[in-house]
């Protein structure tokens, strides 16, 4: 049986891991390479890199970043932020990612996750959505959660499947830095809609909101940041307490 | 020297650095003259299998490796380069495959999602040297090799359906997992393989 995957988010800027609370306030964690490598060794499943200054600039010591990943550790890893073009892709690619997540880029030219699927395959395009609770719906997000847009986020996430990726990253801007667990509601909606895998992110601090994750929102991985980074729940921790709650993990 | 068979896009660099790490002389390259200077090979692969296949015969690589596969030399085929050793595959319409282990690539008939993504227990069923404990290893991946030969089976792994992880017919070797991503136990696969006198 497939188990179910616990990915460590690694938010990068200028070279260093970062994490804030909504978005905002950023405090510097470490080395990327040497987390890689910790999380790696504590059971990860995967990893994801994302690189949230997203500026032209960055984007060469995000492609050498993913360069020395690669030659260290040997599980998959995803690398998102300021992803805009085929070419973009083609570089984190060929540097050594597995998977690159998409955003902002996608909800402006819907048919980059057409183009980006037919060329380098739906396994590694990962459409990555943040999403805002308004009434009973939920807006989507885009620039790093920044910006509004009158964007229902069932639909976006429906269109998005046919036009091809294979994997959903979704973030619920209201949980996300509040430890205050996933957005459960909106990660069921969407789990039970699509047939690829889902990953839900935003607002996990406790052993309970990775259990509800998977049990309540149906998710096929967890993915969390500042509970890993800050050593709160060591990633064996969380799978000791999975594997007593029956559920399948690695 | 370990050759890891480049003829397209795909994670070539992940293998090649898997072999680096465990210290084993390795290069990636197309070209056939430099792949017949190697002593064993790895044909990788992401994508799909009509297009693969095309590429493969457009360089010649098909009839390389036939003759590779007959003088006993060995190679492991990793993802869909383990589909492409097979007779042939449904994946869009019926597509010849290399022909270097009789059997057929299906899709999954019984999974609720269409890509079996993610990790999942790989439990060897004959005793063989490249696989010799069950863990976890990553899958990626929606087609599923079934060889003809159920003896070729050397390791399975369920996901709605019980499918063939991994396929040997003495030299020729293939899994559906990632080695090169399914840290140690995958890593250790990996260095079976180079150190196998076959």
């Amino acid at each position: 049986m497939l188990a179910k995957r616990i990915i460590p988010c690694l938010d990068v800027k200028d070279g260093e891991v970062v994490k804030g609370v909504n978005f905002v306030n950023l405090t510097s964690e470490g080395d990327p390479v040497e987390l890689a490598q910790k999380y790696s060794n504590e059971g990860a499943d995967e990893l994801v890199f994302l690189d949230i200054t997203a500026t032209l600039e960055s984007r060469n010591n995000v492609v050498d970043l993913v360069k020395k990943v690669a030659k260290k550790v040997f599980i998959p890893f995803t690398v998102g932020g300021g992803v805009r073009s085929i070419k973009d892709i083609s570089e984190l690619l060929i540097a050594g990612a597995d998977k690159v997540s998409i955003n902002s880029a996608a909800l402006k030219n819907p048919n980059l996750l057409n183009d980006a699927s037919n060329r380098f395959g739906s396994q590694c395009i990962v459409l990555a959505v943040d999403v805002k609770r308004t009434g009973d719906s939920w807006n989507v997000y885009s620039h790093g959660g920044s910006r509004s847009l009158n964007i229902n986020a069932i639909e976006w996430i429906k269109k998005a499947e046919n036009r091809g990726v294979g994997e959903i990253l979704l973030t619920s801007m209201d949980a996300d830095g509040t430890q205050a667990g996933v957005d459960l509601e909106i990660t069921k909606i969407i789990s039970d809609m699509v047939s690829i895998p889902v990953i839900a992110s935003g607002g996990i601090g406790t052993l309970e909101h990775f259990k509800d994750a998977f049990n309540i929102g149906k998710a096929d991985a967890v993915l969390a940041a500042s509970v890993f980074h800050r050593d709160i729940l060591p990633i064996d921790r969380v799978k000791n307490y999975l594997i007593q709650k029956n559920i399948q993990v690695r | 020297m370990i050759g890891v068979i480049q003829y397209g896009i795909g994670n070539i660099g992940s293998v090649k650095n898997a072999f680096k790490f465990l210290k084993f002389p390795c290069v990636a390259t197309g070209s056939i003259s430099e792949l017949s200077k190697c002593d064993r090979l790895i044909l990788p692969g992401v994508g799909a299998f009509q297009p693969a296949m095309e590429i493969l015969k457009k360089i010649g690589m098909d009839v390389f490796l036939d003759k590779w596969a007959k003088e006993g030399k060995p190679i492991l085929g990793i993802c869909l380069g383990m589909q492409l050793l097979l007779s042939g595959s449904e994946e869009n319409g019926f597509c010849k495959g290399l022909g270097i282990i009789p059997g057929n690539v299906l899709p999954f008939q019984k999974s609720k999602r269409k890509v079996h993504m993610g990790w999942n227990k790989v439990e060897p069923v004959n005793n063989n040297f490249l696989i010799s404990s069950s863990a976890y290893a990553y899958f990626v991946h929606s087609y599923v090799c079934q060889p003809e030969d159920e003896t070729h089976i050397i390791a399975k792994t369920e996901y709605g359906d019980s499918f063939a992880s991994a396929i040997q017919n003495q030299n020729i070797m293939g899994v559906q997992f990632h080695p090169e991503k399914s840290q140690d136990y995958g890593l250790n696969i990996l260095r079976n393989f180079a150190n196998a006198s076959i």
